[in-house]
């Protein structure tokens, strides 16, 4: 490689942040060139010169203890003038909590509060640069990676021939647990498949949220929730494939 | 949550991270009086959600409340330190031409001079990686960008800096 091709990596050689491969093409340029050596060593040296301790900021004194006051110490509320109607308030309220929690239809709302955390998780991974932890469209990387990570070893496939491309994985929160997520890519949309183990077998359904289609799977021992805006009908492809 | 359960989560997951954030709140407010108010918004904001930090990270998670926090407060109090930055123009890396010297000997008042001429993004990598000692996903985490955005701000950080000290001779 040349210096034009090793210079954008020594940066991440010196932060050693570069995959096997590169780096042994940067540490064999540097036997031999002497620029790009002089660059290395300028940058550890900046890297010295900025963790001197001249240039950290310690905590000021009293700064911690002036925070745990503020957050651990209520301050005291003036004196109620009236304390009867705030009695008479709290009762109401609480009145009307009893009422809504007792006429509430209830499997729709914990059916809701479930589409709203797979729907969630989904927007939010592809929000916060946080789509995937391990790249990769190989399944036998993707795999071993949850190894170690889970309870449960999630099954893991490539569907690229029908159209999925496998992108990754990342570990997810969902229900209440810690559950694999798969991330496939349909054309132009991605596509969220959060696995978990089911212990009990959940119907299979298809249902939409907020322009998400959702599917529920349960299928060899696990249960899957593909979430995506592709169309449902793709999507019901994605699951007949996962269900194979 | 009950009161002493969030207690002891925010004694657990944010105060043994207080130090790296104020370094960062110091760095971007740029004085010890905007810094010291920042950790301190950040750390209420911190100990309301500190139920949803599920301990996968806390430093990064504390130190993305700190970052955020920041930025609110300077774009309410100081709206010309925002700077927008081009993330895409990589034209500095590749210059290969510039004498890279040494920073053994650079003067620590003129280093801080010149990182706080850095642009917001640029020092923001820079104390994250350099002072903080965080990892490129890390950083991508704390400032919401992609990791290839991190290696060019970084890159280019250090290039600024490279060039104001050769510009002076100083190295």
């Amino acid at each position: 490689m040349t210096c034009v091709e090793i210079r954008p990596l020594l940066h991440a050689f010196a932060d050693g942040e570069l995959d096997l491969l590169h780096e042994l093409e940067v540490q064999k340029h540097l036997k031999s060139c002497a620029g790009c050596v002089a660059e290395k060593d300028s940058i550890e040296s900046l890297r010295n010169a900025l963790r001197s301790n001249d240039l950290i900021y310690g905590i000021p004194a009293g700064l911690q203890k002036e925070i745990r006051k503020k957050l651990f110490t209520s301050e005291p509320g003036r004196p109620r003038e009236n304390p009867w109607i705030w009695k008479m308030l709290a009762a109401g309220a609480t009145a009307f909590a009893i009422l809504t929690i007792c006429l509430r239809p209830a499997g729709l709302s914990e059916r809701e509060q479930f589409l709203g955390e797979a729907v969630g998780s989904h927007i939010r991974s592809l929000q916060a640069a946080h789509l995937t932890d391990v790249v990769s469209s190989d399944q036998h990387t993707v795999k071993p990676w949850f190894a170690g990570k889970l309870d449960f070893a999630p099954p893991v496939s490539d569907f690229a021939e029908q159209g999925f491309l496998l992108v990754g994985g990342r570990l997810d929160y969902l229900e209440g647990r810690t559950v694999a997520a798969l991330v496939y890519r349909h054309n132009k949309h991605f596509i969220n498949v959060f696995i978990w183990p089911s212990e009990n077998a959940a119907e299979n359904s298809v249902e939409n949220y907020h322009g998400y289609s959702v599917i529920n799977l349960n299928a060899h021992g696990f249960q899957y929730c593909i979430v995506s805006d592709a169309e449902e009908k793709e999507l019901a492809n994605l699951a007949e494939l996962l269900r194979r | 949550m009950s009161a002493t359960e969030s207690q002891a989560q925010f004694e657990r997951i944010v105060m043994p991270h207080l130090d790296g954030a104020y370094n960062l709140a110091r760095w971007l407010a740029g004085n010890d009086h905007d810094a010291a108010d920042i950790v301190q918004d950040a750390c209420v904001r911190a100990f309301r959600f500190v139920g949803n930090c599920h301990g996968e990270n806390p430093r990064a998670w504390v130190l993305t409340i700190v970052r955020n926090t920041a930025r609110t407060w300077l774009k309410k109090n100081r709206p010309q330190a925002i700077v927008f930055i081009d993330d895409d123009d990589l034209a500095e890396i590749e210059d290969t031409n510039c004498a890279a010297g040494l920073f053994h000997g650079a003067d620590s008042a003129a280093l801080r001079t010149a990182l706080e001429a850095l642009p917001l993004e640029f020092r923001e990598a820079l104390v994250l990686r350099e002072m903080e000692g965080l990892s490129y996903k890390e950083i991508a985490e704390v400032a919401g960008v992609a990791v290839g955005t991190v290696m060019s701000r970084l890159s280019r950080a250090r290039r600024q800096l490279q060039n104001h000290f050769a510009q002076k001779g100083a190295l």
